[in-house]
């Protein structure tokens, strides 16, 4: 693609205007919370984890127009996943999955991996100490 | 549908009579103003002239040859600066400003700075405003120049520019000002207010794009920045764009035709749109100055929520914002920060920029669209969550970040 890419995707519009699994999941057992408001953006993602599958998952964004949309897309990728799934889901597949996002955009969907990550992070820890 | 175009500081359209105007000058009358040996260049020559003369009214210039034309207010800041530097002190000399202004300043004086000049910012208030008092004990037996613009293109403060020339007068400094958002929103007499040299833009009062103007005052000696054929009284080499000049002169006129009907109206429409918002959506501050602004500027940072995606939100009307996601460089507005905005706070902020084509149903339409999405991308922010809870999102212990911004 030689054009650079400007403008959002009419599926980064779609999760924008229409985010998924907005909220906090209830009964979550492992939270993460990334980013910086002097940054620009935060992503809380709560996943609720049964037998090693994510089997509820929530976020909750202040940030661009990418980073909600981004998160959006990252709670239905791994929705029904095992563990190790959702640690397969890289920044750059989240962005294909929206239909690509304009080059400035690419840094938000990072946030939305790290938060996951960080979630899942926080399983494990509460089932260390548990 | 189009959207509702609110964002008339970074640029305006071309009224339609500055069109008409033009018009002959890019068809019929295509001659060279230098070449007055013939009919044509004499016939683009007037025009020229005529345009010198309706943009010295603008601004009071007691002559019209006192207006240099440049390719823009870029151009007109660079001139004045580097021109004034080189000219007079054979590149030393100390001069001052303040952090808020235009990058056609800012990066030229930091390059003049790199090259032997001395700078010194004076220190300006919250709402933006320069600490006249400061300023005075920071001028220097070898001040050349005090640069300070006359309103601020993002948070619309207002600078004393008459108390300012007067203070530079005193001291024998040539002041600068970059008026290239207040011409035709408020009164400026460059004799009245003791103004040596003042940037004009075209675009930014409904002229057409890349011709603008710097004044200079008679007497006020230039080192040219570009050379070849002595153009502009030697200060500006490069034939003249006669009919973006014909169109800047048309603007001028048109600006001082209707400023004493126009700034109103746009000071009732900010006024409306500044009490709007503060009656219907918590957690807003207004940035810069309540009232000691231009009179189509509104800034507000809405708290909690990111500026890009507030901007996406209400992408029916055309607005900026000073976040960090909406800029190339992914840095949040220089000019809030120089304000002590907290970064948490530039990256909410909106401006809007009011002009000719905006209504009272434009901003009716506005706050409803705000009232909604603020709500809702409030209702998604982690942050509004804490701030219910009691907790300080600019003291909270933030982990580390792996954004490739910092």
């Amino acid at each position: 693609m030689s054009k650079e890419q400007l403008e959002y995707t009419e599926k980064v519009m779609d999760h924008y205007e229409h985010p998924r699994n907005v909220g906090l999941v209830e009964d979550a057992n492992g939270i993460g919370v990334v980013g910086n408001p002097t940054c620009g953006d935060v992503m809380k993602l709560s996943i609720r984890v049964e037998n090693d599958r994510i089997v509820d998952v929530k976020f909750k964004t202040f940030g661009c127009g990418a980073a909600i949309a981004t998160s959006s897309m990252v709670t239905e990728m791994v929705k029904g996943k095992t563990l190790d799934e959702a640690l397969q889901i890289s920044n750059k597949a989240v962005a294909e999955a929206l239909g690509g996002l304009p080059r400035v955009k690419m840094h938000c969907s990072v946030l939305a991996e790290d938060a996951l990550k960080a979630a899942i992070d926080d399983y494990r820890q509460n089932q260390k100490v548990e | 549908m189009k959207p509702i175009y609110m964002d008339h500081h970074a640029t305006t359209p071309i009224d339609p009579m500055v069109l008409q105007a033009m018009m002959p000058y890019l068809t019929d009358i295509f001659g060279n103003p230098s070449s007055t040996t013939h009919e044509y260049g004499r016939e683009a020559r007037s025009a020229v002239e005529k345009a010198r003369g309706q943009l010295a009214d603008l601004i009071g210039a007691q002559e019209a040859a006192e207006i240099v034309f440049t390719s823009g207010a870029t151009e007109a800041d660079n001139l004045a600066l580097k021109g004034i530097g080189f000219h007079s002190s054979h590149g030393k000399g100390h001069l001052i400003t303040i952090a808020i202004e235009h990058k056609a300043i800012l990066d030229t004086v930091s390059k003049m700075q790199k090259q032997g000049f001395d700078v010194d910012f004076a220190p300006i208030d919250a709402s933006g405003q320069v600490d006249l008092e400061a300023l005075q004990k920071l001028i220097r037996p070898d001040t050349i120049l005090i640069t300070i613009q006359a309103a601020n293109s993002e948070i619309g403060t207002l600078q004393p520019i008459a108390e300012i020339g007067k203070i530079a007068h005193e001291r024998g400094i040539v002041f600068h000002t970059d008026a290239v958002q207040a011409l035709g929103k408020i009164d400026i007499d460059v004799v009245r207010d003791s103004i040596d040299m003042l940037s004009i833009s075209a675009h930014k009062m409904y002229g057409p794009k890349g011709v603008g103007a710097l004044y200079v005052r008679k007497g006020v000696r230039l080192a040219s920045q570009i050379d070849g054929g002595g153009h502009e009284h030697g200060f500006r080499s490069g034939t003249l764009n006669v009919a973006g000049i014909v169109g800047l002169g048309a603007a001028a006129e048109l600006a001082k035709k209707e400023l004493q009907s126009e700034a109103p109206r746009l000071r009732k429409l900010r006024d409306r749109l500044i009490k709007k918002i503060e009656a219907n959506l918590d957690f807003s501050t207004l940035n810069g100055h309540r009232t000691n602004r231009l009179p189509n500027n509104v800034n507000f940072s809405f708290a909690f929520v990111e500026g890009e995606s507030l901007l996406l939100a209400c992408r029916d009307v055309a607005l900026s914002s000073g976040s960090a996601c909406t800029s190339s460089s992914l840095q949040s507005s220089y000019v809030l920060k120089a304000i002590g905005v907290p970064d948490s706070l530039a990256h909410c902020s909106i401006r809007f920029g009011l002009g000719k084509s905006n209504t009272e149903e434009h901003i009716d339409y506005l706050v409803d669209l705000l009232k909604k999405h603020v709500v809702r991308l409030r209702e998604m922010s982690p942050l509004y969550d804490m701030a219910k809870e009691g907790i300080d999102i600019d003291h909270h212990q933030w982990g580390e970040h792996s954004h490739d911004e910092h």
